[in-house]
């Protein structure tokens, strides 16, 4: 090791340790201070309590399987609704024009719109039309209505993306004799993609709380159950686990989708 | 086709009265060009003359306002007509930006023969890996572009352009965005394509290297061809005075 | 009469006059006094919104409807004028949360729970209402009838987190899950949607959909009041500990005692006859 690594390792491990004496000295600080407030014990009782977490945790843990089932089958439909309305809204011929104009009408409603009132609309609305059992369902209405609202705002993401692509590298894969629409397959999309992982990655973990959202049209997930339980047992505990059961799910995720980019840099670097 | 044309014996490209308009702004203003099989014509002039949109023009990334482009004297400048088995004929070298980043050196050159001439991996990779070889490139070949230097991307591009097997090579101010000492290497390589007998149009300002190496140079100002001629003339004795003045500031 | 003792007498005589005074107020029957939020005013929380038949056209203010008239009946009791009942609006979720409430008192059909008790208070029940079904005619044609093995049949949806929901669960014990809504207007668009067979409210409520909301809704039975533990018992809901709790449970127990609850039930609460008792 040379003096200059020497003294970088020196700083490093400083850096280190003052980030782990600050952070301990906050969280004993939490934890010794809130619960003199007076409100503590109720506080304590209402949001943390072992008993409630205990009692309620299975049967949220099953309720959560509804919400994974729904974001499993929505995610792709997403992607691949996404990726039409963003390559119709990124078509060149003056013919596909109507197409364009549908494409960014689509986007400009479906993003105005609260997505809870496009669940009430379409999860009520459809079957009420008329529609026999089981093609009523609110699973498959709701998951209607999450298709059309995230695919909105993924066609978005993805069209910006597109847009960032050089036009350089269409004119090179043109010259070179390719379509336009193997242009836009192998040269344009998969460099646009790249580019707006990050902001669909949002997109997912938004997507996986909105999900709940289907438990105003009837289907029982986990945030569903754990308001029954609040009522029935009138302790917020079970609130407490479904946080703890979403994040043991999101925090991962979110640390796999970095560390993959991560890697994809390093890898191109 | 070709032997159609070896017949007749006329250039290999032509182009007569282009003009291209961009909204009211005249770029091309009736250019005149013939080019022989073989032939290296170099493009001079100052920015902005319409040097690119000249070689955009012949391989169809533009079409022509008016006139005609003709390839062994053909009409490919016709509107309406197919561009995509025109521009496999005429490879195109861009000053920048031409690889595509998230492809190896060697898939950027697969590409389009397995995607245009319909050629299987087994097929296009050893004919790719012979350019690159021939080229001196063999040990970049399976590096992605920001792995490569700036002329090292450039020499991966030709061999690009080259692996459809074009009759016609344009390359616009392919290094102009190189670093000096990066030049050489590119323009190394246009020396072999010249020896090889590639018809060829280089629009550049390396003006040593056009006088040494092409076989005509015009010089393009304000979208016409305002002198053309061999090297030597146009350099050591320029009739016109633009191109003495723009001779002056450049060779300064 | 040395100066300590006419200090003494002084301060004697003053504070005599305060207790009169003290009891004076005492004596004018205000057991809330100093025990309301806002003093000399009753704040009365109900749901947002309130339906019918428990507040009428959402407008508890009017004292019209059952929990509406409940309101002033047991404020006049307690020595509040009308004038002085404050209305206010909260969801379940701010009846139960830890820390001060913004109500004296809240009633919204809250039925009566050990759980619950455990972290706010009730008074003593103002109503026990009958659990009934309501299902839609096509149902009933189809060969629903009020009997527990028909029932398991339907498909069900209930209002989340309400004392319905365990009757659904436990008692008749459906062969698919039930559908969870958040409140009745959901609950009623579902049954429009096809999405629901049947759903379970309070009787009065069930009466009031299946006659007005529903085009063709119909009360399917009513579970007999010994089904569950004890029958679904409405009580007004207070904040833990509150001070009030005594005078509210004094000023109903009089309203019983004199008939007036049971003419106020008379008068808005549907006479429910005819409705089946399910076995």
């Amino acid at each position: 090791m040379n003096r200059r690594q020497t003294y970088e390792a020196r700083q490093r491990r400083r850096a280190v340790l003052i980030a782990s004496v600050s952070t301990a000295c906050t969280l004993a600080a939490l934890i010794l201070l809130v619960p003199l407030a007076p409100g503590w014990p109720r506080v304590q009782q209402s949001f943390f309590s072992a008993d409630i977490f205990v009692r309620t945790f299975p049967r949220l843990l099953e309720a959560f399987l509804v919400d994974v089932a729904i974001f499993a089958w929505s995610a792709p439909m997403i992607a691949l609704v996404g990726l039409i309305v963003a390559l119709c809204r990124s078509t060149r011929a003056p013919g596909l024009f109507p197409l364009r104009l549908f494409a960014m009408l689509y986007v400009d409603i479906f993003r105005g719109v609260p997505v809870v009132l496009v669940i009430y609309l379409i999860g009520f609305g459809i079957p009420g039309l008329g529609l026999p059992r089981p093609w009523n369902s609110p699973y498959i209405w709701g998951t209607v209505a999450l298709v059309l609202t995230y695919s909105a705002y993924v066609a978005e993401i993805l069209r910006s993306g597109i847009e960032s692509v050089h036009p350089s590298q269409r004119a090179a894969g043109i010259s070179l004799g390719l379509s336009e629409g193997d242009v836009m397959r192998f040269v344009v999309l998969p460099q646009a993609v790249r580019r707006v992982v990050p902001a669909n990655m949002n997109m997912l973990i938004a997507l996986q709380k909105d999900v709940a959202l289907l438990s105003f049209i009837g289907p029982v997930e986990i945030l569903r159950q754990a308001g029954v339980f609040k009522s029935l047992l009138a302790n917020f505990t079970p609130y407490v686990v479904a946080a703890v059961i979403f994040l043991a799910v999101t925090v991962p995720a979110t640390r796999y989708a970095d560390y993959l980019l991560n890697r994809e840099r390093d890898a191109r670097s | 086709m070709r032997a159609a044309d070896e017949r007749a014996g006329g250039p290999k490209l032509a182009l007569s009265g282009v003009v291209k308009r961009f909204g009211q702004h005249t770029v091309l203003d009736g250019v005149d060009l013939d080019i022989a099989r073989g032939e290296m014509v170099c493009l001079i002039g100052p920015s902005g003359s319409g040097k690119s949109t000249l070689l955009r023009c012949i391989n169809l990334l533009e079409p022509v306002d008016e006139g005609f482009v003709r390839l062994d004297g053909v009409d490919i400048s016709e509107p309406g007509l197919d561009p995509g088995p025109i521009r496999r004929r005429i490879g195109i070298v861009f000053q920048s930006f031409n690889l595509f980043p998230h492809m190896s050196a060697l898939a950027n050159v697969t590409l389009a023969p397995r995607r245009v001439l319909g050629l299987s991996a087994a097929e296009a990779e050893p004919a790719a890996e012979a350019l690159f070889a021939r080229f001196n490139l063999a040990q970049h070949m399976r590096k992605y572009p920001d792995q490569l230097s700036g002329g090292q991307q450039q020499r991966v591009a030709i061999i690009r352009a080259l692996a459809m097997q074009p009759e016609v090579m344009l390359f616009d101010e392919i290094t102009s965005a190189l670093d000096p000492e990066l030049v050489g290497e590119v323009l190394d390589v246009l020396r072999q394509l010249r020896a090889d007998g590639m018809t060829m149009v280089i629009a550049t300002h390396e003006m040593s290297f056009a006088r040494e190496a092409a076989d005509r140079v015009c010089f393009i100002d304000d979208g016409r061809i305002a002198e053309e001629g061999p090297p030597a003339a146009i350099f050591t004795a320029p009739r016109q005075e633009r191109t003495r003045a723009f001779l002056r500031t450049v060779l300064r | 009469m040395t100066k300590s003792q006419t200090m003494g007498l002084f301060f004697g005589v003053f504070a005599l006059g305060l207790a009169v005074a003290a009891g004076g107020a005492q004596a004018a029957g205000e057991c809330a006094q100093g025990k309301t939020l806002v003093e000399g005013k009753l704040t009365i929380a109900t749901g947002n919104p309130a339906y019918y038949p428990w507040v009428v056209d959402d407008k508890p203010e009017d004292g019209k409807g059952f929990e509406a008239a409940v309101a002033y009946a047991v404020a006049d009791r307690m020595g509040f004028a009308r004038e002085d009942v404050v209305w206010t609006r909260s969801t379940f979720d701010e009846a139960i949360q830890p820390g001060a409430k913004n109500f004296d008192f809240n009633l919204q059909q809250y039925s009566i729970t050990p759980e619950r008790e455990q972290v706010v208070d009730f008074s003593v029940p103002y109503y026990s209402a009958a659990m009934a079904v309501l299902v839609r005619k096509p149902s009933v044609e189809a060969g629903a009838r009020p009997e527990l093995a028909s029932l398991k049949a339907l498909k069900w949806g209930v209002m989340a987190g309400t004392t319905a929901q365990p009757v659904v669960t436990e008692i008749i014990a459906p062969q698919s899950d039930p559908l969870l809504y958040d409140d009745n207007t959901n609950v009623t668009e579902a049954m429009k949607a096809g999405q629901i067979d049947a759903a379970i409210f309070d009787l009065p409520t069930a009466l009031y959909l299946a006659a007005v909301v529903l085009d063709d809704g119909v009360v399917l039975g009513q579970f007999p009041a010994d089904r569950a533990d004890n029958p679904d018992q409405f009580g007004l809901l207070m904040p833990e500990g509150s001070a009030l709790r005594t005078c509210v449970d004094e000023a109903l127990e009089a309203l019983k005692a004199d008939g007036t609850l049971a003419a106020i039930e008379a008068e808005w609460l549907q006479e429910a006859t005819g409705v089946p008792v399910i076995e």
